[in-house]
Formats: structure tokens, sequence, C-alpha cells
């Protein structure tokens, strides 16, 4: 890649992602009174948490070249099996976290496996995992279970201080953990670079000797990991479990990983985007409760939007980095171009 | 996604994945195949399970022929939301049934918007060049939140009684919605098959850089077929609000996308594109309203039915694997070897 600018054009999506959230948060502030504090911004932690530990995991799947649309269904799944376990079978939170955690990371490992063993369109398989999580959440319970454990509700309440009387949920502080261990992991890990070349090309990858098939099924463990800790932190919320937590989340997660600047042809994108596609997603949920009149449907007209914008930009990135004229083959030939790292 | 020599490409596979289907019924689930003539209309679970599976028969129609490009279209299900509210608004909720619009008026506006849906996702595609899983989840995630706009958030009733036909109604003896399914599949089979367009869809599907050197203009043939998408799922919206005559934005459509791409694949049209069946994604879509109803007749709450629709699916997937055929006959070969 040519390198007129002073600034690295792999990182250009994020900062493109950086300024729109400088923007929005800028603009929300001079528009309503309040809305500037210190404490509205971690507020977009706190209320985010299983978001950021779904995009995360999302990130990986996704720099791969694969999907997972499994992730909101295992989060519900994983709320129900929390609650269960608590409430049903008194177990003690020590042992309750675990397994959730080994639930989650056992079904990713599940879906992984088929994926590369029979070498099955990722696409379907963790759309079947949809359903077959959604499925069995009702098999655990019909009705709501709420939670009355004491650990569960000392998470919920309590306040990390970061500042005079700034605070931080312990979920939040769960979910900025990830971020940073999968921050650590994508650049500085074996592990990472693979994931890294596979989304770039799967064919060289193999060729190259790498571990295609252990880090494929890996990367779906990892997110079926992530969809069970969100799990977890999404009951430190609700203190219940229900069959229908989390519905359409996937695609709010794919969303918020595609406004963070990760390429969905795989082989480009990174954690730090994906947290900042979060923080964007966050705010404008903030801005149209703090406007008022809107219902919250806008939201996600929002965020639709905010997707095509992204996605054209890209494509003007991805236009300009190889002129291809034929628009399928170039779409995936660029990927391919313009794989060999990123942040 | 990689090339990969997965289907089989034969209607066979899905036939016998329905046989066995059929079979199983006929053994196990009491008076399935009893069809009654009540008031000169046929009534019965075969009947039913062909008028319960038309909304996503007809958005099978648009899909098949999206993903023959190498394509998907994620955006369906939200599509049938806004055709659904769209024509709900434009009939409105007067109890007496007055419309507030002819009632073909308002079902031309809900398919007219509908088509512009799938124009906006074919010219993402084809003239922009997003990847489509991108370019339709834009609408996917955006078109429910439009389709709750449209209805002010409400679920709107209907008691218009000419539009119940569409979902409800009877023409010669059998649900009108069967019609609309054959005729739209009688149409869009002849002039996929009987001119090149269905041929020039395909070759979009396995090479556009090659389809275009050979002057076929991929880019219009990209854009019509999201647009063709777009349309199908209109139709599909119409009969939805029709069948319970109202309007939800939240849940019309819900899970739709999934179960007609699933409806596509399970037809043995792969998702690499380049080959389609039409009478593969019916079949497809006929498995699916086989296997839901098979379920219901066996008193398993429907919510874990989707339980056993994942594991159908994963089956499926497998048989349609080749890697995994090879296993299996492998496994076979080494034991005879053995013995």
């Amino acid at each position: 890649m040519k390198k007129k600018s002073a600034i690295d054009p792999r990182n250009l999506p994020i900062l493109v992602t950086l300024a729109l959230f400088v923007v929005m948060f800028g603009a929300g502030s001079f528009a309503f009174i309040g809305f500037f504090s210190l404490q509205n911004f971690l507020n977009l932690f706190i209320d985010n948490a299983y978001l950021l530990i779904l995009a995360v995991g999302m990130t990986f799947v996704i720099v791969s070249g694969g999907i997972d649309l499994s992730v909101g269904s295992m989060l519900a799944l994983s709320t129900m099996i929390a609650s269960s376990l608590l409430e049903k079978s008194h177990l003690d939170p020590i042992l309750v976290i675990p397994i959730v955690l080994l639930a989650g990371t056992a079904f990713g490992f599940f879906m992984g496996y088929l994926i590369h063993a029979f070498d099955l369109p990722p696409f379907i398989i963790t759309l079947a995992g949809l359903y077959l999580a959604r499925g069995l959440c009702y098999v655990v319970s019909i009705d709501t279970i709420g939670i009355t454990n004491g650990f569960w509700e000392r998470a919920a309440h309590a306040q990390v201080i970061i500042f005079d009387k700034n605070f931080l949920s312990p979920s939040a502080v769960i979910a900025l953990v990830v971020v940073l261990v999968g921050l650590f992991v994508a650049r500085y890990t074996g592990f990472g670079r693979n994931v890294y070349a596979i989304g770039g090309s799967e064919q060289s990858a193999v060729l190259m000797g790498l571990p295609v098939g252990r880090t494929k099924v890996a990367i779906y463990a990892l997110s079926g990991f992530c969809s069970a800790l969100a799990g977890i932190v999404f009951t430190f919320y609700t203190l219940s479990g229900y069959a229908l937590d989390g519905k359409g989340m996937e695609l709010d997660t794919i969303a918020s990983v595609v406004i963070g600047g990760t390429l969905l042809t795989g082989g480009f994108g990174s954690v730090f985007g994906s947290m900042l596609g979060v923080l964007v997603y966050g705010t404008i949920q903030v801005l149209i409760v703090f406007q008022g009149t809107l219902n919250s449907w806008w939201t996600r007209i929002a965020i639709g939007f905010l997707v095509f914008v992204f996605c054209v930009l890209q494509r003007a990135f991805d236009v300009r980095a190889a002129r291809s004229a034929a628009h399928q083959a170039s779409a995936s030939a660029t990927a391919t171009a313009s794989a060999p790292a990123g942040g | 996604m990689k090339a990969s020599k997965s289907s089989s490409g034969s209607i066979v596979w899905p036939l016998i994945a329905l046989a066995a289907l059929l079979l199983f019924n006929l053994f196990f689930t009491p008076n399935f195949f009893k069809i009654e003539i009540i008031d000169g209309h046929l009534f019965g679970n075969v009947i039913d399970i062909i008028k319960n599976a038309a909304p996503i028969a007809i958005l099978a129609v648009g899909l098949t022929l999206v993903i023959a490009t190498h394509g998907i279209d994620i955006s369906v299900g939200s599509v049938v939301a806004i055709s659904a509210g769209v024509v709900a608004m434009l009939i409105g909720g007067d109890l007496k049934g007055e419309p507030k619009y002819p009632i073909v008026v308002a079902m031309a506006a809900a398919v007219l918007v509908s088509t512009l849906a799938g124009m906006w996702n074919g010219a993402l595609v084809s003239r922009i060049g997003m990847q489509p899983i991108i370019a339709t989840l834009i609408l996917f995630v955006a078109g429910r939140g439009i389709a709750m706009v449209t209805t002010n958030a409400m679920v709107v009733w209907l008691y218009a009684k000419p539009f119940a036909l569409l979902g409800q109604g009877y023409w010669l003896g059998l649900p009108f919605s069967i019609y609309i399914v054959a005729f739209l599949v009688l149409m869009t089979a002849l002039v996929t098959r009987k001119t090149a367009i269905g041929l020039f869809i395909e070759a979009v599907g396995i090479n556009p850089t090659a389809a275009r050197f050979a002057g076929i203009n991929a880019k219009n043939i990209l854009f019509w077929v999201y647009a063709f998408s777009g349309f199908c799922a209109g139709i599909s919206g119409l009969v939805v609000c029709s069948t319970v005559m109202s309007a939800d934005g939240n849940n019309a459509g819900n899970l739709f996308e999934l179960n007609a791409i699933l409806a596509v694949v399970l037809g043995g049209t792969s998702l690499n594109g380049g080959k389609f069946y039409l009478m593969g994604s019916m079949v497809g879509a006929l498995i699916i309203q086989t296997l839901t109803t098979t379920i219901y007749a066996f008193n398993v709450p429907p919510e874990i039915s989707q339980v056993v629709m994942a594991i159908f699916v994963y089956a499926v997937s497998l048989l349609q694997s080749g890697k995994f055929r090879e296993k299996v006959s492998l496994l076979f070969r080494s034991k005879e070897v053995e013995a």
C-alpha cells in the first residue's frame, strides 16, 4: 500500500469511528444540559458491558472471515443456566460461574468443530446454533427465574469508584478487562496473528503451515466463552434469567463491530475499534433518551444508517486500494490484498 | 466463504428428507393425512402445511435467485414487517371494516415500498459493491425500526373483510395463498428457465468478472435480483398481515430470513452460488413447515421445537457436506478391510 499520508491507512477506519464518537458525544453535550459528565461517559461502559464482551468475541470471528449468529441466544441460555443453577439447584456462585462459562465454550467449540471438520458454512451452523440455544432456554424454563443470591445482588449494586463520585459497575470492569485481554491476544499472541492470517487468506494460511483448523475451532470456542460471560454480566443487570433475553443482540453486536471498522470480509479489524463501535452504539441510545420525543426504535434506524455510512467509507478505501472493476471479485480480492495485519 | 463441493445439486436429497418426515408421520401421527371437506373447503394437516408454508415459500423464491448470484438477503424479515405495516396503515383499523384507501391501492403501495427496499439493497450490492451480507444487514437493522415508526410502535388490527382473502381465504376449495405461491413460482420458473436470464444469474454467481467479459451486465442482474427479493418480501408481508389481520412491526416476519434461507439451502441451492433449484427451495419450505407441524402434533411446546429444528439443520448440513460423506465412506471402507 502506498504511504503518502502521515496516517497509516490501516488506522483510518478507527480514527473515523473515534471522530464520530467525539462528535456525537460533543453534540449531545452542547444540546442537552447534564449530558457532558464523566459519569455519563462511564455509564456507556456500565450500560453496554455485555455488548462490549460480545463484541470482543465477535471481532475475532469476523476478522477470521466467519460469522457467529448464535451469541444473542447463547447469552440468553447462559442467563437461564445461571439462574436455574442458583435458584433451583442452590449451587454456590463459585461453581455456577465456571459451569456457565464452560457450557458456552463447549457450545462454541461444537459449532467451530462442525465448521472446520466438515467444511460447513459458518452462517448456517451458527444460525442453527441460534435456534438450538434459544430452544434450550425453554427446556430450562419457560418462565422468568429471579435471582436472589447474595453474591449476585452485591455484584449488581456494587460501585467501583474511579474518580471523585464517579463509578463503574463490576460488570463494566469485567468488560474492560475483556477488552484489554482481547487487545493483547489479537496483537501479541500467535493465536491472534493466525486469526488475521486466516481472515486474509485461508488458503495462504494453510500453505504457510499455520494451524488453521485448531485456530478456527478456538475462535468459535472463544466467541462462545464471551457469550457466556456476557450472559453472566447480563444477569447482574436483570437479576433474572429469561428465555427472551438478548433477542436480536447478535446483529447489534455485528453492527457495533462493523462500525468499529472491522471488515466483514475478514482479515482486517481491531478489538479497540469494536469497543469504539459499542460506545457509538451506546451514545446513540443515550442521545435518543435525552431527546425524549423520538421513540426508541429510532436507535435501530440510526444504527442502520451508521452501518451504511461505514460500509460506504470502507468501500471507498477499498476501491482506492485496488482498482478492480468487477464487483464481487473485487470485494473478496481487496480483502485479501489489504489483509496482512490490522490494529 | 470458500468454494466447496457441498451440495449434490439435485432435488433428490430434499425430497428424501420430506418423504422421511411424511413417512414418520404416517406411522406415528394419527390422522395426519386425513383430509375433510367442510363448506366446500379442504381441511387437514397436509393442507395446513402447504398454507402455512406460503410466507416462507414466497420469500424463498426471491432468495433462491439472490443466493444463486453468491449473495444473501438477510433483510427480508424486516421488509415483511415494513410491508405489513404499510398495508395496515393504509387500510386503517376502522372497526366497521371501511378501508381508508382502496385495498388494492394499499396492497400495491406496500409491494412498491418493499420493492424499493429491495432496490436499495440491489444498489448497495451492485453499484457500491458492498458485500451482500453487510448491505442487507443495514436494512435488517433499520427495517424493523422503520416498520415500528410506520405503525407508531403499535399493533394495528384490521377489520376490512376482503383483505382476509389473501391469508385466510379459499378459492376452488383450496387456500388462496397456495395460488399466490404457485403463480409466483410458475412465473419465476418461466422467466428464468425459458429465457437466458436464469443462465445469466448463475453465470454471475460463478464468476462475476467472467460473466461481464462474456457480455452479461452483471451489475443490472444483481440489482434486479435484489429488487425481486424485496418484491417477494412485500407479497409475503401481505399474506402474513392478512393471515393474522394485524401488523406488528416487532414480531411480523421475525426469524423469517433465517427460515427462508434455510428453505433455500435445504432445497439444494449452495450458498456459494452458481446454481439454483426453485422447486428444491419449495420442497425446503415444505420440509420446514412439516417439521414444525410434526413437532406440534407431538405436543412439544412450540418454543422447544427450535431445538429439533436446529438438530435437523445440522443433520441436513452434514449430509450435504462432501467432507462428511468422505469420512463416513472411509469409515465403512476401513471396516471392510478389517473384516
